[in-house]
């Protein structure tokens, strides 16, 4: 039992022998069976209908929604909305189809933000689910479309000195970074689309 | 222990200066990360008083709280209790005292940095990982630092076979850094999606079982034999939980992510991993209420001693619940609910803060040569902390069983948030009385430094009497 006691046994075994078997069999294996290496394929290819008055090009469409996934980093929405749809609980009658793991290799998703808790909604089919004008309505004033949110009023996106207020190229770039999110699935934004046509909230500028 | 006799240690062994440097940041933050919490928790109960102001936005304050609590409040004080243990353990001096300044002023530099750039807006989109990606290699060397400071102590020392805890700091040295560059790296700059967050989940579990852990435990193994004057119950079971953790804790990873995209293979193995944890915890829960056994009226009347009591049955309660909600069918109810966030609060505050306070009121008197200024406001610091956390932990429990059924029932989603409400509530409550806690702890602490008296007649509190104060 002496050995177990000493320096160099603890220092290779337990130290690095456990942690480096871990990591090979249970990190580096499994990422690597989930991952290709050219990420930047997958970004949209065309400009979204609702979104060529914001943006001219493919190109500036692309930053935008880096710049938006950057916004939604920074506020950590991904603390309180998750990224994932899990095929249990009734997951996909809830938010869409379950999560494969093809539609996450992509730029916008590195890091990943699957996120681990849901204060608010899933967030992965979120494309096309409301109007840009709800979403503008909703950063800036949550309760105004949902009177019991708790989701915070991200106002410095806004410009306050119009009114009503409108929104900053920041605050179109995360909604055109939310508006994207699932979008890849065939047809979702078109059938979502569809099905909100009927009632559209009020939104700032009327 | 007969090797940390007082009468024998030589000026100059332990680095008292930078332990109290340690130490003084690392109470500052608790109150810091508590209040960060209180905050956030005020979002939910619609009462968040920063409202509109960019740079206090719940979400930033949020990883203030959680970073606070891992890399201030925790980091600090174990540095300052590695310090401590070591080289009365292994006989040998750190490497350096001026590498010791020099990583204490480093590191704090870094964290300072870090709440600026993330209240700035420059958080990294990493669970636990959200230091702005411009500090990660910057801490990845202050942590070095440290570890090399430490460690070439136990490589140098006098003592083998040496005594459990040092080879779990040892081990904790080690793995932390290798985590931290692994969780902090690969998911930021080569592996996306899936893959990226098969390597964060690791880094998740990997953060608290390979570095909060070990040292918690290590800590613990040290000073409940002195506290209570006599050995631990059983020293094979040291050397079980030991060796189980080494194996067991770092394969525990993906079950922050069951049901995802991660290969299947790899969430049942880590299923089993996590399973076999209660092999470790058993065995040092039952270690630690072994020794006690029998000492219960010296228990009943001493903080440090009541703090690792309630901490060894926090880790308990926790591991317990590990067990059942890492199998597959309490995940579907569970997971992305608040019952997650009441477990990683009983972990991290429940237990292995617990621990750490036993350790300041045990190291503070002997430090500042002076006792505890007052009795009764430590009682109350204890009492508060516990009534808070268990209030904490049942509330959050609750709120998560209920979030759980109503999202499983295809309620509309913001019927889950009202019917959550009052759980909220009862939530921010508790956290109130942990503040007023932290808030008694810090007013003892900082009465005690005030009444410090230099070498009292006939009163040798501490060794190492060559303390600067």
């Amino acid at each position: 039992m002496n050995r177990l006691e000493r320096f160099s046994t603890v220092f290779l075994i337990a130290g690095f022998i456990s942690f480096l078997v871990a990591f090979l069999f249970l990190g580096i294996w499994p990422a690597t069976m989930t991952s290709k290496t050219d990420l930047s394929a997958d970004m949209p290819r065309k400009v979204p209908a609702e979104f060529q008055v914001h943006y001219k090009s493919v190109e500036a469409y692309q930053d935008g929604l880096r710049r938006g996934r950057d916004l939604y980093v920074r506020e950590a929405c991904w603390h309180c909305h998750s990224q994932y749809v899990r095929p249990v609980s009734g997951e996909s009658l809830m938010y869409g189809n379950v999560s494969t793991p093809g539609e996450y290799e992509n730029e916008l998703n590195r890091p990943q933000l699957f996120g681990t808790r849901r204060v608010g909604p899933d967030l992965t089919r979120e494309a096309g689910k409301r109007t840009n004008d709800w979403h503008f309505v909703h950063l800036y004033n949550p309760k105004a479309v949902e009177p019991a949110s708790i989701m915070p009023g991200y106002t410095w996106y806004f410009d306050e000195s119009t009114n009503p207020p409108t929104p900053t190229a920041d605050a179109v770039a995360l909604v055109a970074y939310l508006q994207n999110l699932g979008a890849w699935v065939k047809d979702v934004r078109r059938s979502q689309w569809d099905m909100n046509a009927v009632v559209l909230p009020p939104t700032p500028e009327e | 222990m007969s090797q940390t006799s007082a009468v024998l240690e030589p000026p100059s062994l332990v680095p008292y200066g930078v332990i109290k440097a340690h130490l003084t940041v690392a109470t500052a933050l608790i109150i810091i990360v508590v209040l960060a919490g209180l905050a956030y928790s005020l979002q939910f109960i619609d009462l968040y008083p920063f409202k509109g102001i960019a740079f206090l936005s719940p979400g930033r304050v949020r990883i203030i709280h959680t970073q606070g609590v891992a890399y201030g409040w925790l980091a600090n004080a174990f540095f300052a209790i590695v310090y401590w243990m070591i080289p009365k353990l292994t006989g040998k001096p750190l490497l350096s005292m001026k590498l010791a300044w020099f990583s204490f002023w480093f590191y704090n530099a870094l964290v300072i940095s870090a709440v600026v750039m993330i209240l700035a807006g420059y958080a990294q989109a990493l669970e636990w990982g959200e230091t702005p990606t411009l500090l990660d290699p910057l801490i990845s060397v202050a942590v070095v630092l440290i570890v090399v400071n430490v460690v070439t102590s136990i490589w140098r020392g006098r003592f083998e076979p040496y005594y459990v805890t040092v080879w779990y700091v040892l081990a904790a040295l080690i793995w932390t850094p290798l985590v931290y560059v692994m969780g902090n790296f690969l998911p930021e700059y080569v592996y996306a999606g899936s893959g990226g967050a098969t390597i964060t989940s690791m880094y998740i579990h990997d953060l608290v079982g390979l570095f909060v852990t070990p040292i918690g435990t290590g800590m613990v193994y040290y000073l409940l034999p002195i506290l209570l004057r006599k050995p631990i119950f059983s020293h094979s079971l040291s050397l079980i939980g030991f060796w189980g953790l080494a194996f067991f804790y770092p394969m525990n990873s993906a079950h922050h992510y069951l049901y995802s995209p991660i290969p299947m293979w790899a969430q049942y193995a880590s299923i089993i991993a996590s399973v076999g944890v209660h092999v470790v915890v058993y065995t040092v829960v039952f270690n630690i209420i072994a020794t006690m056994s029998g000492e219960w009226k010296k228990v009943a009347g001493n903080v440090p001693l009541m703090f690792i009591a309630v901490g060894a049955i926090s880790y308990l309660v926790t591991c317990i619940q590990c067990a059942i909600q890492v199998t597959l069918t309490v995940q579907q109810i569970i997971h992305f609910t608040d019952w997650v966030v009441g477990h990683s609060h009983l972990v991290l505050f429940g237990t292995f803060s617990f621990w750490t306070f036993a350790w300041i009121y045990y190291m503070v008197p002997r430090l500042l040569n002076t006792p505890i200024y007052s009795d009764s406001l430590s009682n109350w610091h204890f009492w508060l902390s516990f009534v808070g956390i268990v209030v904490m932990d049942i509330d959050l429990l609750a709120a998560g069983v209920v979030q759980g059924y109503m999202w499983k029932n295809l309620s509309p989603f913001i019927e889950s948030v009202i019917a959550s409400k009052p759980f909220w509530w009862v939530r921010t409550l508790s956290g109130v009385a942990i503040f007023a806690g932290s808030m008694c702890f810090l007013i003892n602490l900082v009465m005690t430094w005030k009444n410090r008296r230099r070498f009292p007649e006939g009163v040798v509190v501490a060794s190492g009497a060559e303390v600067a104060v």
